[in-house]
Protein backbone atom coordinates (compact mmCIF):
# COMPACT_ATOMS: atom_id res chain seq x y z
CA UNK A 1 0.00 0.00 0.00
CA UNK A 2 0.87 3.70 -0.66
CA UNK A 3 2.03 6.13 2.16
CA UNK A 4 -1.08 6.62 4.38
CA UNK A 5 -2.85 10.21 3.67
CA UNK A 6 -2.97 10.64 7.01
CA UNK A 7 -0.68 9.77 9.73
CA UNK A 8 -0.51 10.24 13.56
CA UNK A 9 1.71 8.76 15.97
CA UNK A 10 2.04 9.01 19.63
CA UNK A 11 0.01 11.74 19.52
CA UNK A 12 -1.02 13.05 23.23
CA UNK A 13 -2.52 15.72 24.86
CA UNK A 14 -3.60 17.18 27.98
CA UNK A 15 -5.66 20.05 30.04
CA UNK A 16 -3.92 21.19 32.88
CA UNK A 17 -3.25 17.57 34.47
CA UNK A 18 -5.58 16.15 33.05
CA UNK A 19 -4.71 13.58 29.97
CA UNK A 20 -6.96 13.85 27.47
CA UNK A 21 -4.79 12.12 24.85
CA UNK A 22 -2.44 9.01 25.96
CA UNK A 23 -0.64 8.49 22.79
CA UNK A 24 -2.45 8.04 20.12
CA UNK A 25 -1.55 6.18 16.58
CA UNK A 26 -3.33 5.91 13.66
CA UNK A 27 -3.53 5.45 9.93
CA UNK A 28 -5.56 6.21 7.31
CA UNK A 29 -5.38 5.60 3.70
CA UNK A 30 -6.44 7.73 0.74
CA UNK A 31 -10.44 6.78 -0.14
CA UNK A 32 -10.64 5.23 3.38
CA UNK A 33 -14.02 5.98 5.87
CA UNK A 34 -12.93 5.52 9.27
CA UNK A 35 -15.04 6.11 12.07
CA UNK A 36 -13.82 6.65 15.85
CA UNK A 37 -16.42 5.38 18.29
CA UNK A 38 -16.26 4.80 22.14
CA UNK A 39 -17.64 6.42 25.31
CA UNK A 40 -18.26 10.26 25.86
CA UNK A 41 -14.64 11.27 27.41
CA UNK A 42 -12.86 8.84 25.01
CA UNK A 43 -10.73 11.59 23.45
CA UNK A 44 -12.38 11.17 20.11
CA UNK A 45 -13.35 15.13 19.05
CA UNK A 46 -10.22 15.95 20.92
CA UNK A 47 -8.32 13.83 18.79
CA UNK A 48 -10.13 15.15 15.61
CA UNK A 49 -9.67 18.32 16.67
CA UNK A 50 -5.70 17.58 16.69
CA UNK A 51 -5.75 16.83 12.78
CA UNK A 52 -6.35 20.36 11.61
CA UNK A 53 -4.73 21.43 14.32
CA UNK A 54 -7.79 23.34 16.27
CA UNK A 55 -5.80 21.65 19.51
CA UNK A 56 -2.14 21.67 19.61
CA UNK A 57 -0.93 18.54 20.83
CA UNK A 58 1.64 17.93 23.08
CA UNK A 59 4.04 15.04 21.89
CA UNK A 60 3.75 13.02 19.14
CA UNK A 61 3.54 14.23 15.26
CA UNK A 62 0.16 14.06 12.70
CA UNK A 63 1.48 14.04 9.17
CA UNK A 64 -1.33 14.65 6.39
CA UNK A 65 -0.16 13.73 3.06
CA UNK A 66 3.41 13.80 4.22
CA UNK A 67 3.22 17.05 5.64
CA UNK A 68 3.52 17.64 9.60
CA UNK A 69 0.21 19.37 10.87
CA UNK A 70 1.09 22.66 13.20
CA UNK A 71 4.83 22.42 13.25
CA UNK A 72 7.49 22.29 10.90
CA UNK A 73 10.61 19.91 11.03
CA UNK A 74 14.04 20.88 11.13
CA UNK A 75 17.07 19.63 13.30
CA UNK A 76 15.51 17.20 15.14
CA UNK A 77 12.99 19.45 16.63
CA UNK A 78 9.75 21.02 15.63
CA UNK A 79 8.84 24.03 15.55
CA UNK A 80 5.48 25.25 16.17
CA UNK A 81 3.80 26.79 13.28
CA UNK A 82 2.60 30.42 13.13
CA UNK A 83 -1.29 30.01 13.01
CA UNK A 84 -1.11 32.01 9.40
CA UNK A 85 0.91 28.80 7.99
CA UNK A 86 -1.81 26.69 10.05
CA UNK A 87 -4.39 27.94 7.70
CA UNK A 88 -2.62 26.94 4.67
CA UNK A 89 -2.82 23.67 5.98
CA UNK A 90 -6.15 23.72 7.10
CA UNK A 91 -7.41 24.18 3.36
CA UNK A 92 -6.94 20.98 2.17
CA UNK A 93 -8.66 18.89 5.19
CA UNK A 94 -12.51 19.84 5.94
CA UNK A 95 -14.29 19.46 9.11
CA UNK A 96 -18.24 19.54 9.92
CA UNK A 97 -19.01 20.26 13.16
CA UNK A 98 -21.74 19.05 15.81
CA UNK A 99 -23.14 21.98 15.58
CA UNK A 100 -22.76 22.81 12.26
CA UNK A 101 -21.15 26.45 12.76
CA UNK A 102 -22.47 28.29 9.59
CA UNK A 103 -21.82 31.95 9.42
CA UNK A 104 -24.96 32.91 11.34
CA UNK A 105 -24.72 36.33 9.10
CA UNK A 106 -24.28 34.75 5.28
CA UNK A 107 -26.56 32.83 3.37
CA UNK A 108 -26.10 29.46 2.49
CA UNK A 109 -24.33 29.63 -1.00
CA UNK A 110 -22.14 32.53 0.37
CA UNK A 111 -21.32 30.49 3.30
CA UNK A 112 -19.99 27.69 0.66
CA UNK A 113 -18.39 30.02 -1.66
CA UNK A 114 -16.11 32.05 1.21
CA UNK A 115 -13.75 29.80 1.10
CA UNK A 116 -13.14 29.43 -2.29
CA UNK A 117 -12.96 33.65 -3.02
CA UNK A 118 -11.36 34.54 -0.01
CA UNK A 119 -8.91 31.48 0.69
CA UNK A 120 -7.91 30.00 -2.69
CA UNK A 121 -8.77 33.22 -5.19
CA UNK A 122 -11.24 31.62 -7.45
CA UNK A 123 -13.21 34.10 -9.34
CA UNK A 124 -16.94 34.96 -8.07
CA UNK A 125 -18.41 33.76 -11.07
CA UNK A 126 -16.47 30.29 -11.36
CA UNK A 127 -17.09 30.39 -7.09
CA UNK A 128 -20.66 30.81 -7.22
CA UNK A 129 -21.32 28.13 -10.19
CA UNK A 130 -19.15 25.56 -8.26
CA UNK A 131 -20.94 26.51 -5.13
CA UNK A 132 -24.60 25.67 -6.34
CA UNK A 133 -23.69 22.78 -7.99
CA UNK A 134 -22.08 22.05 -4.59
CA UNK A 135 -25.42 22.62 -3.10
CA UNK A 136 -27.45 20.79 -5.60
CA UNK A 137 -25.10 17.53 -4.39
CA UNK A 138 -26.15 18.05 -0.97
CA UNK A 139 -29.98 18.66 -2.59
CA UNK A 140 -30.47 22.20 -1.20
CA UNK A 141 -29.66 24.19 -4.07
CA UNK A 142 -33.20 25.47 -3.89
CA UNK A 143 -32.70 27.38 -0.81
CA UNK A 144 -29.54 28.82 -1.51
CA UNK A 145 -30.58 32.58 -0.38
CA UNK A 146 -31.86 30.92 2.65
CA UNK A 147 -29.65 32.44 5.65
CA UNK A 148 -28.55 29.16 8.45
CA UNK A 149 -31.57 30.92 11.08
CA UNK A 150 -34.21 29.52 8.39
CA UNK A 151 -32.88 26.47 7.60
CA UNK A 152 -33.94 23.26 9.41
CA UNK A 153 -30.78 21.50 11.21
CA UNK A 154 -30.12 18.86 8.99
CA UNK A 155 -30.15 20.97 5.81
CA UNK A 156 -27.97 23.42 7.97
CA UNK A 157 -25.56 20.43 7.92
CA UNK A 158 -25.47 19.44 4.75
CA UNK A 159 -24.45 22.99 3.68
CA UNK A 160 -21.94 22.68 6.42
CA UNK A 161 -20.46 19.67 4.24
CA UNK A 162 -21.02 21.87 0.82
CA UNK A 163 -19.05 24.74 2.49
CA UNK A 164 -16.14 22.25 3.53
CA UNK A 165 -16.41 20.31 0.02
CA UNK A 166 -15.96 23.95 -1.71
CA UNK A 167 -12.18 24.09 -0.74
CA UNK A 168 -11.49 20.48 -2.32
CA UNK A 169 -10.40 18.89 0.59
CA UNK A 170 -7.82 15.92 0.87
CA UNK A 171 -9.05 14.57 4.04
CA UNK A 172 -12.91 15.28 5.66
CA UNK A 173 -13.18 15.49 8.77
CA UNK A 174 -16.59 14.84 10.96
CA UNK A 175 -16.95 15.31 14.46
CA UNK A 176 -20.54 13.95 15.74
CA UNK A 177 -22.32 15.44 12.58
CA UNK A 178 -25.78 14.08 13.77
CA UNK A 179 -25.71 14.18 17.41
CA UNK A 180 -27.00 17.99 17.31
CA UNK A 181 -29.91 16.81 14.88
CA UNK A 182 -33.63 15.82 15.77
CA UNK A 183 -33.68 12.00 14.91
CA UNK A 184 -35.81 12.07 11.39
CA UNK A 185 -33.55 14.49 10.19
CA UNK A 186 -30.05 12.26 10.62
CA UNK A 187 -31.07 10.21 7.82
CA UNK A 188 -30.36 12.95 5.08
CA UNK A 189 -27.32 14.24 6.59
CA UNK A 190 -25.94 10.35 6.98
CA UNK A 191 -26.99 9.63 3.07
CA UNK A 192 -24.93 12.86 2.07
CA UNK A 193 -21.74 11.58 3.79
CA UNK A 194 -22.65 8.01 2.59
CA UNK A 195 -22.73 9.26 -1.06
CA UNK A 196 -19.36 10.76 -0.26
CA UNK A 197 -18.06 8.39 1.05
CA UNK A 198 -18.61 5.80 -2.28
CA UNK A 199 -17.56 8.88 -4.59
CA UNK A 200 -13.71 7.73 -2.87
CA UNK A 201 -13.52 10.82 -0.28
CA UNK A 202 -11.56 10.29 2.98
CA UNK A 203 -13.03 10.70 6.10
CA UNK A 204 -12.52 10.04 9.74
CA UNK A 205 -15.85 10.45 11.61
CA UNK A 206 -16.53 10.55 14.78
CA UNK A 207 -20.20 9.21 15.30
CA UNK A 208 -22.38 6.93 17.44
CA UNK A 209 -24.34 6.52 14.47
CA UNK A 210 -23.61 2.62 14.43
CA UNK A 211 -25.63 1.75 11.62
CA UNK A 212 -23.65 4.38 9.53
CA UNK A 213 -19.67 2.74 10.89
CA UNK A 214 -21.28 -0.86 10.01
CA UNK A 215 -22.06 0.15 6.25
CA UNK A 216 -19.61 2.73 5.35
CA UNK A 217 -16.33 2.26 7.29
CA UNK A 218 -13.78 0.83 5.75
CA UNK A 219 -11.73 0.05 9.69
CA UNK A 220 -13.71 1.46 12.74
CA UNK A 221 -11.76 2.51 15.90
CA UNK A 222 -12.51 2.02 19.65
CA UNK A 223 -11.14 5.04 21.80
CA UNK A 224 -11.47 4.85 25.57
CA UNK A 225 -9.67 7.14 27.92
CA UNK A 226 -7.29 8.80 25.60
CA UNK A 227 -5.95 5.45 24.11
CA UNK A 228 -7.17 2.98 21.06
CA UNK A 229 -8.41 -0.23 22.55
CA UNK A 230 -9.49 -1.61 19.60
CA UNK A 231 -9.32 -1.14 15.68
CA UNK A 232 -10.62 -3.59 12.46
CA UNK A 233 -12.93 -3.96 9.78
CA UNK A 234 -16.70 -2.61 11.63
CA UNK A 235 -17.29 -6.64 10.88
CA UNK A 236 -15.11 -7.59 13.12
CA UNK A 237 -15.35 -4.81 16.13
CA UNK A 238 -18.66 -4.39 15.59
CA UNK A 239 -19.92 -7.84 15.68
CA UNK A 240 -16.98 -9.90 16.96
CA UNK A 241 -15.20 -7.87 19.43
CA UNK A 242 -12.02 -8.47 21.39
CA UNK A 243 -12.16 -6.58 23.97
CA UNK A 244 -14.16 -6.51 27.34
CA UNK A 245 -14.81 -2.29 27.28
CA UNK A 246 -15.70 -2.04 23.42
CA UNK A 247 -18.26 -5.11 24.40
CA UNK A 248 -19.47 -2.95 27.14
CA UNK A 249 -19.93 0.10 24.85
CA UNK A 250 -21.45 -1.76 22.21
CA UNK A 251 -23.98 -3.72 24.41
CA UNK A 252 -24.56 0.31 26.09
CA UNK A 253 -25.19 1.74 23.04
CA UNK A 254 -27.18 -1.15 20.98
CA UNK A 255 -29.48 -1.67 24.04
CA UNK B 1 -83.72 25.51 23.46
CA UNK B 2 -82.02 28.14 21.05
CA UNK B 3 -78.28 29.39 22.33
CA UNK B 4 -78.23 32.48 24.88
CA UNK B 5 -77.67 35.99 23.10
CA UNK B 6 -74.11 36.25 23.31
CA UNK B 7 -73.01 38.74 25.78
CA UNK B 8 -71.35 42.27 25.14
CA UNK B 9 -67.91 42.42 26.23
CA UNK B 10 -66.69 45.46 28.58
CA UNK B 11 -62.57 45.61 28.06
CA UNK B 12 -61.26 46.72 31.78
CA UNK B 13 -61.32 50.43 32.14
CA UNK B 14 -57.61 51.66 32.85
CA UNK B 15 -58.61 54.86 35.24
CA UNK B 16 -54.84 55.09 36.53
CA UNK B 17 -53.82 56.39 33.08
CA UNK B 18 -55.97 59.14 32.90
CA UNK B 19 -55.43 60.11 36.04
CA UNK B 20 -51.37 60.32 35.55
CA UNK B 21 -51.90 61.78 32.17
CA UNK B 22 -54.45 64.44 34.07
CA UNK B 23 -51.65 65.42 36.68
CA UNK B 24 -48.59 65.68 34.32
CA UNK B 25 -50.45 67.95 32.11
CA UNK B 26 -51.38 70.29 35.21
CA UNK B 27 -48.17 70.63 36.19
CA UNK B 28 -46.83 71.42 33.02
CA UNK B 29 -49.37 73.97 32.77
CA UNK B 30 -48.19 75.29 35.65
CA UNK B 31 -44.40 75.68 34.80
CA UNK B 32 -45.76 77.11 31.72
CA UNK B 33 -47.54 79.41 33.86
CA UNK B 34 -44.02 79.87 35.98
CA UNK B 35 -42.12 80.20 33.32
CA UNK B 36 -44.50 82.98 31.20
CA UNK B 37 -43.87 84.71 34.37
CA UNK B 38 -40.02 84.28 34.63
CA UNK B 39 -37.78 87.26 33.78
CA UNK B 40 -36.60 85.80 30.37
CA UNK B 41 -36.93 87.29 27.14
CA UNK B 42 -38.22 84.59 25.19
CA UNK B 43 -38.29 86.59 21.56
CA UNK B 44 -35.04 86.58 22.28
CA UNK B 45 -34.08 83.45 22.41
CA UNK B 46 -34.23 82.14 18.28
CA UNK B 47 -32.61 85.35 17.91
CA UNK B 48 -29.99 83.63 19.49
CA UNK B 49 -30.09 80.39 18.08
CA UNK B 50 -28.88 81.68 15.10
CA UNK B 51 -26.50 83.99 16.35
CA UNK B 52 -22.88 83.76 14.14
CA UNK B 53 -20.79 82.41 17.23
CA UNK B 54 -23.59 79.95 17.69
CA UNK B 55 -22.80 78.99 14.05
CA UNK B 56 -19.24 78.39 14.72
CA UNK B 57 -19.91 76.81 18.47
CA UNK B 58 -22.13 73.97 16.66
CA UNK B 59 -19.51 73.35 14.62
CA UNK B 60 -17.20 73.03 16.52
CA UNK B 61 -19.26 70.54 18.96
CA UNK B 62 -20.13 68.43 16.06
CA UNK B 63 -16.61 68.05 14.26
CA UNK B 64 -15.33 67.95 17.58
CA UNK B 65 -17.61 64.96 18.61
CA UNK B 66 -17.77 63.11 15.33
CA UNK B 67 -13.58 62.83 14.94
CA UNK B 68 -12.87 61.48 19.09
CA UNK B 69 -15.82 59.06 18.27
CA UNK B 70 -14.26 58.07 15.62
CA UNK B 71 -10.84 57.86 16.77
CA UNK B 72 -12.10 56.47 19.75
CA UNK B 73 -13.81 53.53 17.72
CA UNK B 74 -10.96 52.98 15.80
CA UNK B 75 -8.52 52.78 18.55
CA UNK B 76 -11.17 50.75 20.91
CA UNK B 77 -11.06 48.25 18.44
CA UNK B 78 -7.18 47.96 18.39
CA UNK B 79 -7.16 47.53 22.11
CA UNK B 80 -9.89 45.31 22.63
CA UNK B 81 -7.82 42.75 20.11
CA UNK B 82 -4.99 43.12 22.21
CA UNK B 83 -7.27 42.45 25.13
CA UNK B 84 -8.36 39.32 23.88
CA UNK B 85 -5.12 38.53 22.25
CA UNK B 86 -2.73 34.96 23.21
CA UNK B 87 0.47 37.56 23.96
CA UNK B 88 0.31 38.26 27.69
CA UNK B 89 2.57 41.69 27.10
CA UNK B 90 -0.28 42.99 24.80
CA UNK B 91 -3.33 41.81 27.25
CA UNK B 92 -1.36 43.77 30.01
CA UNK B 93 -0.93 46.69 28.24
CA UNK B 94 -4.38 47.22 27.01
CA UNK B 95 -5.50 46.29 30.70
CA UNK B 96 -3.32 49.69 31.81
CA UNK B 97 -4.74 51.63 28.90
CA UNK B 98 -7.99 50.81 30.01
CA UNK B 99 -7.55 51.39 33.67
CA UNK B 100 -6.25 54.54 33.06
CA UNK B 101 -8.10 56.50 30.06
CA UNK B 102 -11.20 54.82 31.66
CA UNK B 103 -9.85 56.39 35.11
CA UNK B 104 -9.40 59.75 35.00
CA UNK B 105 -12.03 62.03 34.92
CA UNK B 106 -12.42 63.43 30.99
CA UNK B 107 -11.79 67.00 32.19
CA UNK B 108 -9.09 66.04 33.97
CA UNK B 109 -7.55 64.39 30.44
CA UNK B 110 -8.50 67.06 28.63
CA UNK B 111 -6.64 69.70 31.22
CA UNK B 112 -3.65 67.79 31.39
CA UNK B 113 -2.89 67.66 27.12
CA UNK B 114 -3.82 71.17 27.36
CA UNK B 115 -1.18 72.14 29.61
CA UNK B 116 1.23 69.67 28.48
CA UNK B 117 3.83 72.69 27.39
CA UNK B 118 4.10 72.90 31.29
CA UNK B 119 5.83 69.96 31.49
CA UNK B 120 6.99 69.45 27.69
CA UNK B 121 8.00 72.51 26.18
CA UNK B 122 8.87 71.54 22.74
CA UNK B 123 7.77 67.97 21.16
CA UNK B 124 10.67 66.07 19.35
CA UNK B 125 10.24 63.43 17.60
CA UNK B 126 13.38 62.47 15.59
CA UNK B 127 12.93 62.99 11.90
CA UNK B 128 8.76 63.59 12.36
CA UNK B 129 8.06 66.48 14.76
CA UNK B 130 9.89 69.23 16.47
CA UNK B 131 7.73 71.72 17.27
CA UNK B 132 6.74 74.08 20.59
CA UNK B 133 4.49 72.05 22.43
CA UNK B 134 1.98 75.36 22.76
CA UNK B 135 1.53 75.14 18.63
CA UNK B 136 1.14 71.74 18.63
CA UNK B 137 -1.29 71.38 21.03
CA UNK B 138 -4.14 73.96 20.43
CA UNK B 139 -6.99 73.74 22.50
CA UNK B 140 -9.15 71.99 19.72
CA UNK B 141 -6.20 69.32 19.66
CA UNK B 142 -6.24 69.00 23.57
CA UNK B 143 -9.95 68.56 23.99
CA UNK B 144 -9.81 66.13 21.18
CA UNK B 145 -6.93 63.98 22.85
CA UNK B 146 -9.17 64.16 25.90
CA UNK B 147 -12.18 62.64 24.86
CA UNK B 148 -11.09 60.75 21.96
CA UNK B 149 -8.59 58.65 24.44
CA UNK B 150 -11.03 58.60 27.65
CA UNK B 151 -13.82 57.20 24.89
CA UNK B 152 -11.75 54.80 23.02
CA UNK B 153 -11.09 52.80 26.50
CA UNK B 154 -14.90 52.33 26.64
CA UNK B 155 -15.02 51.16 22.86
CA UNK B 156 -12.25 48.90 23.62
CA UNK B 157 -14.76 47.06 26.55
CA UNK B 158 -17.96 47.80 24.07
CA UNK B 159 -15.80 46.10 20.98
CA UNK B 160 -14.93 42.71 23.18
CA UNK B 161 -18.04 42.44 24.48
CA UNK B 162 -19.34 42.11 20.88
CA UNK B 163 -16.43 40.01 19.72
CA UNK B 164 -16.85 37.79 23.18
CA UNK B 165 -21.16 37.63 22.14
CA UNK B 166 -19.79 35.84 18.60
CA UNK B 167 -19.78 31.82 19.27
CA UNK B 168 -16.36 30.53 19.14
CA UNK B 169 -17.81 27.95 16.40
CA UNK B 170 -18.08 30.32 14.05
CA UNK B 171 -13.89 31.20 14.43
CA UNK B 172 -13.38 27.34 14.27
CA UNK B 173 -15.64 27.13 11.19
CA UNK B 174 -13.14 29.95 9.82
CA UNK B 175 -10.10 28.03 10.41
CA UNK B 176 -11.36 24.92 9.16
CA UNK B 177 -11.87 26.81 5.74
CA UNK B 178 -8.02 28.02 6.04
CA UNK B 179 -9.07 31.53 6.95
CA UNK B 180 -6.18 33.49 8.50
CA UNK B 181 -6.84 34.95 11.88
CA UNK B 182 -7.09 38.69 10.06
CA UNK B 183 -9.38 37.74 7.50
CA UNK B 184 -11.54 35.75 10.50
CA UNK B 185 -12.09 38.75 11.91
CA UNK B 186 -12.71 40.69 9.59
CA UNK B 187 -15.00 38.79 7.39
CA UNK B 188 -16.48 36.54 10.23
CA UNK B 189 -16.31 37.95 13.40
CA UNK B 190 -16.16 41.61 13.77
CA UNK B 191 -19.87 41.84 11.61
CA UNK B 192 -21.83 39.69 13.85
CA UNK B 193 -20.10 41.29 16.63
CA UNK B 194 -21.33 44.66 15.25
CA UNK B 195 -25.42 44.05 16.40
CA UNK B 196 -23.68 43.87 20.17
CA UNK B 197 -21.21 46.88 19.54
CA UNK B 198 -23.60 49.32 17.91
CA UNK B 199 -26.28 50.00 20.19
CA UNK B 200 -24.27 51.15 23.03
CA UNK B 201 -21.88 52.99 20.56
CA UNK B 202 -24.95 54.93 19.69
CA UNK B 203 -25.25 55.49 22.99
CA UNK B 204 -21.98 56.82 23.80
CA UNK B 205 -21.39 59.15 20.68
CA UNK B 206 -24.93 60.89 22.22
CA UNK B 207 -22.72 61.15 25.63
CA UNK B 208 -18.99 62.41 23.30
CA UNK B 209 -21.69 65.13 21.40
CA UNK B 210 -22.75 66.53 25.32
CA UNK B 211 -18.84 65.97 26.66
CA UNK B 212 -17.73 68.17 24.22
CA UNK B 213 -19.13 70.89 26.98
CA UNK B 214 -15.75 70.31 28.83
CA UNK B 215 -13.92 71.81 26.09
CA UNK B 216 -15.35 75.15 26.99
CA UNK B 217 -13.10 75.16 30.18
CA UNK B 218 -10.05 75.68 28.06
CA UNK B 219 -11.43 78.52 25.23
CA UNK B 220 -12.85 75.58 22.68
CA UNK B 221 -15.91 77.97 21.27
CA UNK B 222 -17.86 74.90 21.44
CA UNK B 223 -22.00 75.60 21.68
CA UNK B 224 -21.48 76.47 26.08
CA UNK B 225 -18.40 78.39 25.24
CA UNK B 226 -20.28 80.59 21.89
CA UNK B 227 -23.64 80.67 24.33
CA UNK B 228 -21.17 82.22 27.26
CA UNK B 229 -19.48 84.44 24.37
CA UNK B 230 -23.07 86.04 24.17
CA UNK B 231 -24.57 86.69 27.40
CA UNK B 232 -20.89 88.11 28.66
CA UNK B 233 -21.95 91.28 26.17
CA UNK B 234 -26.11 90.88 27.08
CA UNK B 235 -25.68 89.69 30.57
CA UNK B 236 -28.63 87.58 28.95
CA UNK B 237 -27.47 84.25 30.57
CA UNK B 238 -30.47 81.92 30.75
CA UNK B 239 -31.65 82.92 27.19
CA UNK B 240 -28.38 82.08 25.57
CA UNK B 241 -28.16 78.92 27.65
CA UNK B 242 -31.34 77.88 26.13
CA UNK B 243 -30.04 78.75 22.65
CA UNK B 244 -27.21 76.25 22.88
CA UNK B 245 -29.71 74.00 24.83
CA UNK B 246 -32.07 73.68 21.71
CA UNK B 247 -29.12 73.26 19.55
CA UNK B 248 -28.02 70.31 21.61
CA UNK B 249 -31.72 68.59 21.23
CA UNK B 250 -31.06 68.78 17.60
CA UNK B 251 -27.87 67.26 17.24
CA UNK B 252 -28.93 64.56 19.46
CA UNK B 253 -31.90 64.05 18.10
CA UNK B 254 -30.34 63.31 14.82
CA UNK B 255 -27.73 61.09 16.41
CA UNK B 256 -30.65 58.74 17.61
CA UNK B 257 -32.19 58.68 14.29
CA UNK B 258 -29.26 57.96 12.64
CA UNK B 259 -28.46 55.03 15.46
CA UNK B 260 -32.05 53.53 14.83
CA UNK B 261 -31.42 53.12 11.16
CA UNK B 262 -28.19 51.73 11.74
CA UNK B 263 -29.00 49.34 14.17
CA UNK B 264 -31.50 48.17 11.80
CA UNK B 265 -29.11 47.81 8.60
CA UNK B 266 -26.79 45.13 10.58
CA UNK B 267 -29.37 43.50 12.69
CA UNK B 268 -30.77 43.05 9.10
CA UNK B 269 -28.09 40.18 7.94
CA UNK B 270 -29.45 38.03 10.90
CA UNK B 271 -32.81 36.33 10.04
CA UNK B 272 -33.18 34.65 13.32
CA UNK B 273 -35.93 34.39 15.09
CA UNK B 274 -35.08 37.11 17.64
CA UNK B 275 -33.68 39.51 15.24
CA UNK B 276 -37.27 39.13 13.10
CA UNK B 277 -39.41 40.02 16.54
CA UNK B 278 -36.66 42.64 16.97
CA UNK B 279 -36.97 44.63 14.11
CA UNK B 280 -41.07 44.56 14.49
CA UNK B 281 -40.38 46.13 18.14
CA UNK B 282 -38.46 48.42 16.51
CA UNK B 283 -41.43 49.74 13.58
CA UNK B 284 -42.91 50.70 16.73
CA UNK B 285 -41.47 54.40 18.02
CA UNK B 286 -42.28 54.05 21.61
CA UNK B 287 -40.70 51.00 22.53
CA UNK B 288 -37.66 52.13 19.78
CA UNK B 289 -35.21 51.75 22.30
CA UNK B 290 -36.52 48.69 23.70
CA UNK B 291 -33.53 46.10 22.61
CA UNK B 292 -34.46 42.89 21.93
Amino acid sequence: MSDPLLRAVGVRKSYGHTEVLGGIDLEVHKGQVVCLLGPSGAGKSTFLRCINHLETIDAGQIWVDGEPIGFRQRGGKLYELRERDVARQRRDIGMVFQRFNLFAHRTALENVVEGPIRVLGVKPDEARRQGLELLDRVGLAHRADAYPAQLSGGQQQRVAIARSLAMKPKLMLFDEPTSALDPELVGEVLEVMSTLAGEGMTMVVVTHEMSFAAEAADEVVFLADGAVVETGPPSEVLSAPKHERTRQFLARILA
Amino acid sequence: MAAPEPLPIVRLRHWGRWVAAAIIVALLVLLGIALGNAQIEWNQVPDFVFYKVMATGLLNTVVLAVLSQAVAIVLGIVIALLRRSANPVARWFAAGYIWIFRGLPVLLQILLWYNLALVFPVIDIPFLVHEQTNVLISAFTAAFLGLALNESAYMAEIVRAGLNSVDSGQTEAAKSIGMTPAATLRRVVLPQAMRVIIPPTGNDFINMLKGTSMASVIGVTELIHAANNISSNNLLVMETLLAAAVWYMVVVTVAGVGQHYLERAFGQADRGPLARAGKALRGVPLVRSARV
